[in-house]
């Protein structure tokens, strides 16, 4: 740990929403506890949520068929909501490869994949995903072969994606617990694989 | 709620328009041709509500797929490559 006490000034943004959330306490709009409860809300949101989906999908060929087709209802039958938007979810086959971006801000499926890492809201990934993808892949590690067509998705209204990425091979039998572990977020974003899984 | 205009497989022109304000159909897009790949359902119209206004009539919303090798006159990959994007039907004309 380096932050020993060391006393750091609060950043403009940072400041900002001090602010802005002392005043809406202050004016009777929130309360403290709402506000904490929502951050509890977004922070509960993680990638397993997406990994679960997409592990039953995996062991599911009709409930596969089912969320490429309405990826909302078939989340909710999961007993994910996916409240006032419409999830898209895109396969990754040996032919195809997708991946996600959204160019003019972060959109990003935040019910299933939680808080965005900071790179997907870089300026960086956001112009250059939609112009060379093949080569910000390649700064990912994933090398696409030049035969696979690449779709991106460039998320700029009201539909959220869901890369729904290729099934390891090695892994015939394995329950939806033990196949979600290998679902990575990268995966769901498309910038990665589904994790190998380890050879004995 | 606007009528729909196009139908899947459809080839449209994004309008090469500037206007000011919150838009949601990216610079790099205006003015290509691409094809009507599904019709997302109707919104209200972003660039209103942004104006505090109540966005309606809904507009009808399209993803589009437009092929790399046309938008990026230097694109280099899979001649097959494509990029997705929604655009909202008062961007889009016939073409």
């Amino acid at each position: 740990m380096k932050d020993q006490g060391k006393y750091q000034a609060l950043t403009y943004f940072q400041l900002m929403e001090v602010s802005l959330r002392e005043l809406l306490v202050e004016k009777g709009l929130v309360t403290e506890q709402q506000v904490a409860a929502t951050v509890e809300d977004m922070r509960r949101r993680t990638p397993e949520r997406g990994a679960r989906v997409v592990a039953h999908a995996w062991t599911h060929h009709e409930y596969k068929a089912r969320l490429l087709e309405d990826g909302t209802r078939a989340c909710e039958e999961l007993g994910l909501d996916v409240p006032a938007l419409k999830l898209v979810v895109v396969e990754n086959t040996p032919q195809v490869h997708n991946v996600i971006v959204c160019t003019l801000c972060s959109c990003y499926p935040r019910m299933l994949l939680g808080i965005p890492p900071d790179w997907y809201k870089s300026r960086n990934y956001r112009s250059r995903m939609v112009r060379e993808p093949r080569a910000v892949l390649a700064e990912f590690g994933l090398k696409i072969p030049r035969q696979t067509r690449i779709r991106v998705h460039d998320s700029t209204a009201d539909m959220r994606y869901l890369v729904l990425p290729m099934r390891p091979a090695g892994t015939r039998g394995w329950s939806e617990e033990r196949l979600a572990a290998l679902v990575t977020r990268d995966s769901m974003i498309g910038v990665a694989l589904a994790k190998q899984p380890r050879s004995k | 709620m606007a009528e729909p205009r196009f139908r899947p497989g459809d080839t449209v022109r994004v309008m090469k328009a500037y206007p000011l304000g919150h838009v949601r159909t990216p610079y790099y897009i205006r003015g290509h041709t691409g094809v009507i790949e599904r019709v997302c359902g109707s919104f209200p119209n972003p660039e209103e509500l942004a104006q505090m206004r109540d966005g309606l009539p809904a507009q009808p919303l399209y993803r589009v797929r437009f092929m790399q090798n046309e938008v990026w006159p230097d694109y280099r990959g899979n001649p097959a490559d494509v990029v997705e994007i929604e655009i909202y039907q008062h961007w889009l004309e016939p073409a």
